[in-house]
C-alpha cells in the first residue's frame, strides 16, 4: 500500500459547425465542418492523436511490457470510438492493444458523454448499455466499474448504477463531500448496497494534470522522483490513491516539450522501488480493499472547475434552455423511429455542447479560461438552437410520414 | 499616503447638451473621472459665445458636480467644434455676427487657438498637457513649447479613418502627424485605433498607450419623454420588433451593410421594423437602397435624434447594430448595453475588443449579422441574458479605470 490507481477520460465530441438560421430545412448534417478551426471535428482529432493519444499509448505500452505490476484504467467514450473507428484505425488498434494486455481496465459510461443522468433515466441507462455493447465488440471485455460524465455523481444517481450491475463508480473526492476523510480509501455509497466508490485524490492528480508545466508553481518542476515522494508520505495512511485525469493531459494539456512523456515513463520505475506501492484497475482495488465509510451526495458533484458541480454546463439561462429543450424532445425523436434522427439527437446531448455555452469564465478577468471553439457562448447557444429547429422539422415530416404508410418511404429516403 | 496628483492642462471640448457627440462625453466623463480621484484639471475649451457669455458655462454652473469641482475653465471665444471642416467653418463664419473676433478660415482660427494656449500656459501652473483631437494639437504644442512641459496627445479619430483613407485633407493630416510625432505621449482610444496611428502616421508603439474610453454610471437623464417614445410604443403594441441602427449617414458606418442584413432578416422575421437613426450625406442613397431591396416599407428613416429621444430609441430597440465599416472606438454600443439591449457590432471597431456580451461581426459579413439578428430576435432566453449581462457589464467600463491609466502615464512622463 498504498496501490496507484490510474484512470485517464479519453473523449472527443462531435461539435456542431457554424449553423446559421438559413440552414434550417436546408441542411441536415450538424457535425461535418470542414474549415481549418476548432469546429473541424477530423482536424482536431488527427492533432490530439498525433501529439497525445498515439505517443502516450505508446509509452504505457512499453510500460505495461516493463513493469508486470503496472496497471491503469480508460474510459473511452462512443463518440470518440465512432470517429476513430471510421478515419483513424491505428489509434483504435493502440487502445486494443493496452487493453489485450490484460492490465488495463476500460469503464462504462454514456455513449454519448451526455448530462442525461440528469433528465432522463431511460435515456440514460440505453446509452450505457449502447456503450457497453460497442466495448464488448471492439475490445471483447463487458465494464464492471461506471464513471460517469465529467464524473458527475449524486446519490440517485449511484442507486441506478448499483440497479445496472456495476460493482463499481468513480468520481470526485470533492472536500465538502469527504469533509475530514481521505480519498485514499474506498466508499459506500449512501443506501446503496453492493457497489465501492473510488473518489479522486484531486491534489495529486491535478499537480500532473494541472500544474505540471506552470513555472510559477513552487514544485516546478515536477520529477517522477519528487512525485513519489509524496505518494510514499501516504504510508500507513491510504489504501489507494486515485490519480484520474484526462488522458489529453498527456501531450495536448501538457505539451511533449514539458517533459511530460519522460514523467510518465519514470514514473512506475520509481514508484515501485517501495516495495509495498503496486498499481490497481478499479476492479481490482474494489476486489482488494473494503469499503470504509458511506458517502451522502445529495447535491450533485462533478471534476469539473474549482465548484466541482454542475455550473460548468447548467449556471446560466441559455444552457437551460437549451438542455431544457433538447430533452423535452425524447418522445418524439424515438416515436420516429429513424436511426439518423435518433442518432443526431443523441450526439446533440454530449455535455460538451453546453460547456460551450458558459458564462462563468466571460468577463474581462476571466476570458483566457474560456476554452471553446465558437467565439462566443452566445455563438455555440445559436449553432445549437438553429440545429434544434431544424431536428423539430425533420421530426415532424417524419412523423407525418409514418401517418400515412404509402408516404414512408418517400420521407425515409428523403431524410 | 495619497500621492501628489499631476495638474493637467487640458485641450477639451463642450460637453453634452451643447456637444453631444463622442469627443464631448469622453471628455465629460474623463475630466469628472480625474478629478474625483484627485487631479487638477484647468480645462480649456473653444466655445461659440453667444451675448455675454456662453451657454455651456451656464449649464456647467447648474450642474452642481462640475461647480463643486476643482476644475478651472477657461473658455475661448471660438467657432472652432469638434469634427469642423474646412467648409463647414467657413460657412460657421460667414453666418456669426462676430466675424472680426474669429479667424476667418479654419486654418486661421486653429493658429488663433494656438497663441491663446501660449498665454495659457504662460500664466498656468501645470505639470502636464492632454490635449484632445487634432483641433488641439497645436494649441498643445504651443503650450508645451512655452512652458516646456510634457505633451501627451489623445486620440479620438483621426483623418485616416474619418476619411476612409480617401481624400484625406493635407492640411489635418500635417496637424495630426506633427502633434503625434512631437508629443511626449499618445493616448489611443483602442487597439484599432493605436494600429491606424502606428500604420498610417508610423509612429513608435512603444510611444502609444490604448485607454479604452468608459461610460459614465447613470446615463444622463434629461426629465420627461420624448415624442419617439410614444411613436415606438405604438410599433411594439402593434407585434413589431425593432432592430435600431445610430449614426451619421456616412460610408464609415456602413448603414448600406444595415440594409442588407436587414432585407435578410426579413425574410424570416417578418414583424421587424429597422430604424435608420441620423442624418448625413448618404442619406438619399440609403432610400433608394431600402426601396431597391424591397424592404422600403419596413425601414424608417428618422433622421437625427438628440437626448433624450435617443435614449428612448435604446429603451424601445430590440436589437442595436453597428456595422460600422471604421470605428475608433463606437461609445454607441456600450450606451446601448447600459440600457439593456443587445448589440451587435462590427469586429472593425475599438469597441469591439473590450464589450464581451456585445455580438461580434466582420462589417461585410452581412449573411452572418442576419444570422445573429434574428437569433437575437427569436431566441427569447438569448435576449434576456444578453440583456441582462450586458447591463452588468458596463459597470465595469468606467471612466474611472480610463482616469487612472492616464495618470498612470501623466505620473511616468513627470516623475511625480
Amino acid at each position: 500500500m498504498p496501490s496507484i490507481c490510474f484512470y485517464f477520460q479519453v473523449h472527443q465530441p462531435l461539435r456542431i459547425k457554424k449553423y446559421r438560421f438559413f440552414d434550417i430545412g436546408n441542411d441536415h448534417e450538424y457535425f461535418n465542418d470542414d474549415s481549418d478551426t476548432s469546429l473541424n471535428n477530423k482536424r482536431i482529432l488527427e492533432r490530439v492523436a498525433r501529439k497525445s493519444y498515439l505517443p502516450a499509448n505508446a509509452t504505457l505500452l512499453h510500460l505495461l511490457k516493463t513493469h508486470p505490476e503496472f496497471r491503469c484504467s480508460f474510459s473511452l467514450s462512443g463518440v470518440f470510438l465512432e470517429q476513430i473507428q471510421k478515419d483513424f484505425p491505428e489509434v483504435l488498434e493502440s487502445f486494443q492493444q493496452l487493453v489485450e494486455t490484460g492490465r488495463v481496465e476500460l469503464l462504462s459510461e454514456t455513449y454519448y458523454h451526455s448530462l442525461s443522468a440528469l433528465y432522463s433515466p431511460k435515456e440514460f441507462v440505453e446509452q450505457v448499455h449502447q456503450h457497453d455493447a460497442l466495448i464488448k465488440k471492439l475490445f471483447g471485455v463487458k465494464p464492471k466499474v461506471f464513471r460517469n460524465t465529467e464524473l458527475i455523481y449524486n446519490n440517485d444517481i449511484a442507486a441506478k448504477v448499483a440497479s445496472m450491475g456495476f460493482k463499481g463508480i468513480i468520481t470526485e473526492g470533492v472536500d465538502r463531500i469527504l469533509d475530514w476523510r481521505s480519498p485514499n480509501f474506498l466508499y459506500r455509497p449512501q443506501s446503496v448496497e453492493g457497489v465501492k466508490l473510488l473518489l479522486k485524490n484531486y491534489r495529486l492528480s491535478d499537480d500532473i494534470a494541472f500544474r505540471f508545466s506552470e513555472k510559477t508553481w513552487k514544485e516546478h518542476p515536477l520529477t517522477a522522483e519528487k512525485f513519489v515522494n509524496w505518494v510514499n508520505e501516504h504510508h500507513g495512511n491510504g489504501e489507494v490513491i486515485n490519480l484520474f485525469m484526462d488522458y489529453e493531459t498527456f501531450g495536448e494539456h501538457q505539451w511533449e516539450d514539458t517533459g511530460i512523456f519522460q514523467f510518465l515513463e519514470a514514473l512506475p520505475r520509481e514508484l515501485l522501488r517501495h516495495p509495498d506501492n503496486d498499481f490497481v484497475t478499479p476492479s481490482e482495488a474494489i476486489a482488494r480493499y473494503e469499503a470504509r465509510d458511506v458517502i451522502d451526495v445529495p447535491h450533485t458533484i462533478s471534476w469539473a472547475d474549482e465548484e466541482r458541480d454542475l455550473s460548468a454546463w447548467r449556471s446560466n439561462a441559455i444552457q437551460e434552455e437549451a438542455l431544457k429543450k433538447v430533452y423535452s424532445m425524447e418522445k418524439k425523436v424515438l416515436a420516429t423511429k429513424n436511426r439518423k434522427i435518433i442518432r443526431d439527437w443523441r450526439r446533440l446531448q454530449s455535455s460538451d455542447h453546453f460547456y460551450y455555452m458558459c458564462t462563468k469564465f466571460w468577463s474581462d478577468g476571466d476570458v483566457h479560461k474560456y476554452f471553446s471553439p465558437y467565439e462566443s457562448p452566445y455563438d455555440a447557444f445559436i449553432a445549437f438552437m438553429n440545429v434544434l429547429h431544424d431536428m423539430e422539422q425533420r421530426i415532424e415530416v417524419c412523423l407525418a410520414g409514418l401517418l400515412q404508410p404509402k408516404a414512408m418511404l418517400l420521407q425515409e429516403t428523403k431524410i | 499616503m495619497t500621492m501628489p496628483q499631476p495638474k493637467i492642462l487640458m485641450f477639451g471640448w463642450e460637453f453634452p447638451p451643447i456637444y453631444s457627440g463622442g469627443l464631448g462625453i469622453a471628455c465629460r466623463g474623463l475630466t469628472r473621472a480625474l478629478t474625483d480621484i484627485g487631479a487638477d484639471v484647468t480645462f480649456v475649451v473653444p466655445s461659440h459665445i453667444v451675448g455675454a457669455q456662453s451657454d455651456w458655462m451656464q449649464i456647467l454652473r447648474a450642474d452642481e458636480s462640475f461647480f463643486q469641482s476643482s476644475i478651472d475653465f477657461k473658455v475661448f471665444p471660438s467657432l472652432l467644434t469638434p469634427y469642423v471642416t474646412e467648409t463647414s467653418y467657413l460657412s460657421q463664419w460667414l453666418r456669426s455676427p462676430e466675424q472680426r473676433v474669429y479667424g476667418q478660415t479654419l486654418a486661421d482660427e486653429v493658429l488663433r487657438y494656438a497663441s491663446y494656449a501660449g498665454d495659457i500656459a504662460r500664466h498656468t501652473e501645470f505639470d502636464v498637457i492632454h490635449a484632445h483631437d487634432w483641433l488641439t494639437y497645436l494649441a498643445g504644442l504651443e503650450a508645451k513649447r512655452v512652458s516646456g512641459k510634457p505633451l501627451v496627445v489623445h486620440v479620438h479619430s483621426t483623418e485616416f479613418d474619418r476619411t476612409g483613407g480617401n481624400g484625406a485633407n493635407e492640411f489635418v493630416s500635417a496637424i495630426e502627424r506633427q502633434g503625434l510625432q512631437e508629443a511626449d505621449a499618445v493616448i489611443a482610444i483602442s487597439e484599432y485605433t493605436k494600429n491606424i496611428i502606428i500604420q498610417q502616421y508610423d509612429i513608435n508603439p512603444d510611444k502609444i498607450v490604448v485607454v479604452h474610453n468608459g461610460i459614465e454610471e447613470q446615463p444622463h437623464q434629461s426629465g420627461g419623454e420624448s415624442d419617439v417614445l410614444e411613436t415606438l410604443r405604438q410599433y411594439k403594441a402593434q407585434g413589431k420588433l425593432l432592430v435600431l441602427s445610430l449614426g451619421r449617414l456616412t460610408l464609415q458606418k456602413g448603414i448600406d451593410y444595415f440594409l442588407r442584413m436587414a432585407k435578410r432578416v426579413s425574410e424570416y422575421v417578418p414583424n421587424a421594423i429597422f430604424l435608420v437613426v441620423g442624418s448625413g450625406d448618404m442619406e438619399h442613397k440609403l432610400i433608394s437602397q431600402a426601396a431597391e431591396l424591397g424592404i422600403a416599407d419596413k425601414v424608417i428613416f428618422t433622421g437625427f435624434f438628440r437626448g433624450k429621444q435617443i435614449e428612448d430609441a435604446y429603451k424601445m430597440a430590440d436589437l442595436f447594430v453597428v456595422p460600422s465599416v471604421s470605428e475608433p472606438f463606437g461609445l454607441t454600443v456600450l450606451e446601448s448595453m447600459q440600457h439593456g439591449t443587445p448589440v451587435i457590432v462590427s469586429k472593425q471597431s475599438g469597441v469591439s475588443e473590450i464589450a464581451f456580451n456585445a455580438l461580434k461581426v466582420d462589417f461585410w459579413d452581412t449573411e452572418e449579422m442576419a444570422n445573429k439578428a434574428i437569433a437575437i430576435l427569436k431566441y427569447g432566453t438569448l435576449h434576456g441574458q444578453l440583456s441582462d449581462m450586458s447591463r452588468e457589464e458596463t459597470k465595469h467600463h468606467s471612466w474611472e479605470r480610463a482616469a487612472h491609466k492616464c495618470l498612470a502615464l501623466f505620473r511616468k512622463l513627470t516623475h511625480l
